[in-house]
This record gives structure tokens, C-alpha cells and sequence, in this order.
């Protein structure tokens, strides 16, 4: 106890000095989590996916549709208990920079698929009645201000021309990863237009999702369900829906490992802010400690004070930084709604930064405590200020 | 004054560890700011350079980007005779019909993990080649007309499994092999595999045109070529500058590199501000009689607050000169990522400009002005009885 106090006292000899300290470690652990808060925002789609859930897709790439016809084989193949489709429809709402994920899927099936997305029954009643109706998330209803009834004009970007929807419902997540930016409309609408317009585009379909009740024969189903469509002009690939959304990561994989080489350099500035108040701190105290040591204080009684008060300062820092970071962590996810739909802080930030500061207090401190250490007594007391 | 600025400097170098943890700290700061800006700038450098003035880049209206585009063939007849369309010396129009389609490929390196992206497969006419000057294929050879040959950018060649030359590529139910790489001054169509665009359309089996890419008869008539083609209610399409067109392909993306990274180094920055502001007001602690001792002499108030700020700005310029040049290095980093905006992997490298050089600096200096401003004006106001008696 009265080692605290004096880890205390000595840790505030230079008030103005320690507060500066601090608030800049605190800044620096602060940016680390807010740096770590955008790259989780990268993994949350994988998170969030089922392990009862398969998505099938043309195996040349996303761009790339198959045809209705699959529908049925896949329905039939050995261990699937679902199926539902979707189709990107990736329309523009008044301009471009309003960007949200718009899928056009098989309404009467799609939500048994997904029962994270809450919607109240008289507005899943009324979706299923009208066909240019819409399910919208919370969040994407609050970005532009639409409550259910709204109509809301879209222009196709792959679909041409003026497409007019009607919001029917709003639906919330169920956990705390469920995407709530999501724009779901009836894929029978979209299909009926190109039916009309190009029949050429009409009874495509972007991907099939699968339901199966057995996880671990994950791998087996999906390599059932391509093998039925080789050699034919729409191959598939069915993968897990976490593996599929793992390649949306893997596509920006260089920007998330920038984002990660600088959430390490925080532990560089933290490092050099610390060290150097612990060096200044040294160098005033030099005869001091030489006095000490003179008293009988071993040195290890040094190591502790030393080292002590650097932990004392960085823990202060870190847990000041985590504080703030919390509200500051809230604003960038909704900066970053349009491409990130959730954006939360996780447990495993609290805990590196925890360890962050406690390590960076640990290392600031090697270098002064050495000098202590190993000053002489006597020229400790010959050093006068 | 040349005895206040030496004064300061040698202040500077007298305080070695402090003053080096210090411009260490800064430094650090501005390499991140100006590596932020260097990415978002190799980007969009390189979709600048992949498009020409005096060409333009046809789309159907709407579209966004010509993976999304459809264009039919009665379309691109229409289009191609327009008066707006240079002619060679031969009587050709100098017109390309372009099909862009993406495939997903494995990175190479990560064999097993599953690391795919997606590469741009473009189908060529023959003009497409004189449109684009500076293409030339450096090593293999054309493909042969009627064949499943493919020519791949630099980049792609090295970036993806089976893009190589003479390695094989499988996509549309059959397996292309590549003849030839070839490069474009560092655009972005190395980051593209180039086939014939008949024999494209026939392996996808999608009997239309991506974009028309032509050749403007007069490079100043663009608005009225623009207007009149965009005005045609045959066509719905939309028509750009191929310069423009590609230089659009990087906002998102350029926005994105440049908001995180800002954000994050001006916050880094308010950590080395701090520091910065540790490192003076010990500076001004450590030498109150000193102050003292120069205000006697007959140094104003403001000489003390010149000599101070001098000091934090040399140490916040030294830091800032440090960051720079070793962001400097960067140049020789290549990047590849998926640019979100046409769904397409890119590479490209990071790209110093003066002008970001010259931002790092104001930027460098701003830390060091604001973190030293209040301590020098401590220094500035330390009463010369109080100072010359403090120990």
C-alpha cells in the first residue's frame, strides 16, 4: 500500500508532465483500437454466417449468373433441406456515393433461410403480397430517413432504366453482427421486367443459397452439388457461406494488412512517448536514487519503483484511450456504414490493449532502471542538477 | 538572430536521446500520413494513366463501369459511324468493341488458403492495340485469330496462378493458354488478360459488347460528340473521355485509402504533439535559469518564445524530413488489391508527389508550432527574479 502511494506521488512530481503522458498514450491506444475496429469490420460478414448455410455461385466468377433450372437439381441433391436464391441488383439511389447492398431474392423463401432478420409479421405479410416490395434494414431505414410505406425510385446500374419499390417493412438483427444495411427486394419483380424487356437476361440467378442440417457434411454436399454441373456453360462453386465471404476479405487482404502494420506502429509511438518521460524522469532523479541506495535500498527496491510508476502512467494512458475510444469507435461506424454494415468494437481489442500498455510500461522502463541500477553511489551523489 | 537560431539548434543537439525519441515519434507520424496519401495516389496515378484524352470510352447509360455495361452490335454500328469517329489513312475507323468480363483466380503464394480475387479478361479487335500506344507485348508472342490464346498484363502474369506465359487458365468451359505478357507503362491494363473478343464472346457465351473505345476525329469536339450520341434515343449510353473514364474507377476506393488514413495519422499526430510538448516543456524546465540569466542580459519576451518555437519547429522538421524520405522508399513497394469500384484486382505501387512531400512537411511543422506553442509561451513569461533564483 505504501508502495502505491509512493508509485503515486513520484508519478505526479511533474503534474503537467504525467497528465501529458497520459492523454498521448491514451491517444495512441485509442487510434490502435479504432484501427483494429476497422479491420474487424472486414470479418464480420464471416462471423455472422451459418454453418448451416451453403452459397452456390457461377464458378467463373460473381459477374457471371446461372440459370432458374438449377434450382430444382440443387433442391433434390442428397442432405439439402433448403433453398433460395438471390440476385445482386446493385441499383443507385438519387447518385452514386449512396451506395447500399441490394439483392433481388425468392421472396417466400429467402427469410426461412435467414431467421436473424426480425420483421414483423403484418410486414412480411405485406411483402409477400405486393411485388415491388421491400425489406429494408434499421440502420439503412435511419441513413436516409424511410419509414415503411415510403416509395423510393432506384436506377439500375446492371438492370437499365427507373426501378420504383415500395417499403413494406424494416427489418432488425437478431445478434449484434446481423447486418441491418441491406436492401432486400422480390426477385419475381426483377425477373418479370427482363422477362419483357431483355428475355434473354429473364430466369438468371446470381446465387443459391442452401440450407443443410448437417454442417459436417459441408463439404461433401457442395462437391455433390458441382459435380452435377460440370462441363455445362454455367459451372458452380458451392462453398460454405463463411468460406464465401471470406473472399470478399481475401479480395482486400492487402489494404486489412496495411491497416494491421499500422495498428503495430501505435505500439512504436506509445513506446517513444513513454520512454521518454521515463528517461527525463531518470536523469532528474539520479541522485536520488543514489540516496536511496545509500539508505540500504536494494536493487531490486529500484527495479520496483522504477518500473512501478511506468507501469502506473501506462495503465492510466491505456485505460483513458480505451475509454474514449468506445464513442469515437461508434461515429466511424456509421462513417463506414456504406461499406462496413457493423462496425463494434471486440473483446480481443480491450485485451491487446490491455497488454499493450502493461508491456509498453514494462520495456519504457528497462533503460532508466538500468541506469539507476547501475550508477555508483557515489557518483549518483556527485551529480548535482 | 543568427545567434537565437544557433542558439536553439545547439539546444537541440545538446538534449541527443530526447531529441531523437522525438523525431523518431514524428517521423513515424508523418511516414503513415504520407504513405496514406502516396497509396491513394499510386491508384488513382495508375487508372490515370490507363485512359487517353483523346479517346472515348462508350457505356451503356447508367451502367457505371463496363463490367456492368451491355452494348449490342447495332449499337456499336450506329456509333461507329459517326462523324465524331477519326478515320485511319486506310478508311478505318479507329473503333474498338471491347468485351470486359471478370474471372476469379487464385493469388499466387497462397496455394491453400483459398486467396482468389478477380482478373479482368478484356476482348479485343485488332484497333484496340492502336488505340492504346503504349501497349507492347515484351515477351511470347499475338495470338493466333481463332484460337484459345491469351496475352497477359505484367502484372497479372505475376500476381495470379496459371497467368504466366505458357501456363493455362481455365474459364467459359475451356482452357486458354497464354502466349504472350505484355506491358502499358504501368497502367491499369496489366492488371488485365487480353484475348479476342469474338473468341471471348464465344467462350461466354454473351453475344455483346462490354464498351466502345474510340478514337476522337477532334479532341476539342468532344462535348458536341458527347451531346449528340448521348441525345440519340437509339443508343442510351453514356459517353466519357477514356482518360476520365478510368480516373472515375478510383473514387471509392482513393476516398476510402485516404479517409483511413488520414484520420488515423491525424490522430497519431495528436499523440506526437504531446510528445512533442513533453519534450519542450522539460526543455524550458531544465533551463528556467538560463531563461533567466538571458532575460538579464537584455533578450525580450519574445526572443525567449522565437528561441523555443525555433527549437520545437527544427525537431517537428527533422521528424517530418525523416518520414518523408523513408516513405520515399515506399515507391519501390507494389500494392494489389481489389479496387471496389469496378469489383476488379489492381496493382499498383505507392507514388510520392511533391505535393504530398510538401503537405508532410506543413504537416510536421504544425505539430511542432502547436506542440511547442505553449511551453514557449511559458518560457516567454518566467519572471527573471523567479527564474535566475530557481536552482
Amino acid at each position: 500500500m505504501k508502495l502505491l502511494k509512493l508509485l503515486f506521488r513520484n508519478s505526479f512530481r511533474h503534474p503537467l508532465r504525467t497528465v501529458l503522458t497520459i492523454l498521448g498514450l491514451a491517444i495512441a491506444i485509442m487510434s490502435f483500437s479504432v484501427i483494429r475496429t476497422a479491420i474487424n469490420a472486414w470479418y464480420v460478414g464471416a462471423e455472422a454466417s451459418s454453418p448451416n448455410r451453403l452459397v452456390t455461385r457461377n464458378a467463373v466468377s460473381l459477374i457471371f449468373d446461372m440459370p432458374l433450372a438449377y434450382k430444382e437439381r440443387i433442391a433434390n441433391a442428397d442432405g439439402v433441406t433448403g433453398i433460395s436464391l438471390a440476385q445482386w441488383f446493385g441499383g443507385i439511389y438519387v447518385e452514386p456515393s449512396n451506395f447500399f447492398a441490394q439483392f433481388a431474392v425468392e421472396h417466400d423463401s429467402y427469410f426461412d433461410l435467414y431467421p436473424e432478420f426480425l420483421v414483423p409479421e403484418d410486414q412480411m405479410a405485406a411483402f409477400m403480397a405486393e411485388r415491388n416490395a421491400v425489406l429494408v434494414g434499421q440502420k439503412l431505414a435511419d441513413r436516409f430517413g424511410w419509414s415503411v410505406g415510403d416509395n423510393v425510385r432506384l436506377t439500375g446500374t446492371i438492370y437499365p432504366g427507373d426501378w420504383d419499390f415500395v417499403i413494406r417493412g424494416i427489418y432488425t438483427g437478431k445478434f449484434e453482427t446481423t447486418d441491418e444495411n441491406t436492401w432486400f427486394s422480390r426477385w419475381d419483380y426483377l425477373d418479370e421486367r427482363m422477362r419483357v424487356e431483355t428475355p434473354g437476361r429473364a430466369g438468371r440467378v446470381g446465387t443459391y443459397i442452401i440450407q443443410i442440417d448437417d454442417p459436417s457434411r459441408a463439404a461433401e454436399i457442395s462437391q455433390a452439388v458441382d459435380a452435377m454441373f460440370e462441363n455445362s456453360i454455367a459451372e458452380t462453386l458451392t462453398e460454405t457461406e463463411e468460406a464465401f465471404n471470406l473472399s470478399f476479405v481475401a479480395m482486400g487482404s492487402q489494404i486489412v494488412l496495411g491497416l494491421q502494420i499500422v495498428s503495430a506502429m501505435v505500439i512504436g509511438v506509445v513506446l517513444l512517448v513513454l520512454g521518454n518521460t521515463m528517461a527525463m524522469t531518470a536523469r532528474e532523479r539520479v541522485s536520488e536514487y543514489a540516496v536511496m541506495k545509500s539508505l540500504g535500498f536494494q536493487s531490486y527496491h529500484l527495479v520496483g519503483l522504477i518500473a512501478g510508476e511506468s507501469m502506473l502512467i501506462a495503465i492510466m494512458g491505456g485505460a483513458l484511450g480505451l475509454l474514449i475510444s468506445v464513442p469515437i469507435n461508434g461515429v466511424l461506424g456509421v462513417a463506414l456504414s456504406m461499406m462496413f454494415p457493423v462496425v463494434k468494437m471486440d473483446a480481443l481489442t480491450f485485451i491487446m490493449s490491455a497488454v499493450i500498455s502493461g508491456g509498453v510500461g514494462l520495456i519504457a522502463a528497462i533503460f532508466p532502471t538500468l541506469k539507476a541500477v547501475r550508477t555508483p553511489i557515489v557518483e549518483g551523489l556527485r551529480i548535482v542538477d | 538572430m543568427p545567434l537565437l537560431i544557433s542558439y536553439s539548434l545547439k539546444n537541440v543537439r545538446a538534449r541527443r536521446l530526447t531529441t531523437s525519441l522525438t523525431v523518431l515519434g514524428m517521423g513515424l507520424v508523418v511516414f503513415v500520413f504520407c504513405a496514406a496519401w502516396m497509396l491513394s495516389h499510386g491508384l488513382s496515378e495508375t487508372l490515370v494513366a490507363t485512359g487517353y484524352d483523346e479517346n472515348a470510352i462508350v457505356i451503356r447509360r447508367s451502367s457505371q463501369t463496363e463490367v456492368q455495361s451491355i452494348l449490342y452490335r447495332d449499337q456499336a454500328a450506329i456509333i461507329k459511324t459517326d462523324p465524331g469517329v477519326a478515320v485511319g489513312s486506310d478508311g478505318t475507323a479507329q473503333f474498338a468493341n471491347e468485351i470486359l468480363v471478370l474471372i476469379t483466380q487464385p493469388k499466387r503464394g497462397t496455394t491453400g488458403t483459398g486467396a482468389s480475387s478477380n482478373v479482368p479478361v478484356r476482348g479485343v479487335s485488332e484497333l484496340s492495340f492502336g488505340l492504346r500506344p503504349n501497349m507492347k507485348l515484351v515477351e511470347g508472342r499475338m495470338w493466333r485469330p481463332g484460337t484459345s490464346e491469351i496475352i497477359a498484363g505484367r502484372k497479372v502474369a505475376n500476381g495470379f496462378e496459371g497467368c504466366g506465359l505458357g501456363e493455362q487458365v481455365r474459364f467459359g468451359t475451356r482452357d486458354w493458354t497464354v502466349v504472350g505478357v505484355f506491358e502499358s507503362d504501368g497502367s491499369g491494363f496489366e492488371s488485365e488478360l487480353w484475348g479476342d473478343v469474338e473468341q471471348l464472346m464465344d467462350a461466354f457465351g454473351r453475344p455483346v459488347y462490354s464498351s466502345l473505345t474510340f478514337k476522337l476525329a477532334d479532341t476539342s469536339q468532344f462535348a458536341a460528340v458527347k451531346a449528340r450520341l448521348e441525345d440519340d434515343p437509339r443508343l442510351e449510353i453514356d459517353i466519357d473521355r477514356e482518360k476520365q473514364y478510368y480516373a472515375n474507377q478510383s473514387r471509392f476506393t482513393s476516398i476510402y485509402i485516404t479517409a483511413v488514413g488520414v484520420t488515423v495519422s491525424l490522430l497519431f499526430g495528436l499523440g506526437a504533439i504531446v510528445g512533442a510538448m513533453i519534450t519542450m516543456y522539460a526543455a524550458v524546465a531544465g533551463r528556467t535559469r538560463e531563461i533567466g540569466t538571458m532575460r538579464a542580459l537584455g533578450f525580450s519576451r519574445s526572443s525567449i518564445l522565437f528561441v523555443f518555437l525555433v527549437e520545437s519547429l527544427t525537431i517537428s522538421m527533422m521528424g517530418g524530413a525523416l518520414g518523408i524520405v523513408v516513405a520515399y522508399f515506399l515507391r519501390f513497394v507494389e500494392v494489389s488489391t481489389t479496387n471496389w469500384d469496378t469489383f476488379a484486382e489492381i496493382a499498383f505501387s505507392f507514388e510520392m508527389s511533391p505535393m504530398i512531400a510538401v503537405i508532410g512537411i506543413i504537416f510536421s511543422l504544425m505539430m511542432g508550432l502547436v506542440g511547442g506553442f505553449l511551453p514557449s509561451v511559458r518560457a516567454a513569461r518566467l519572471k527573471i527574479i523567479d527564474a535566475l533564483r530557481s536552482r
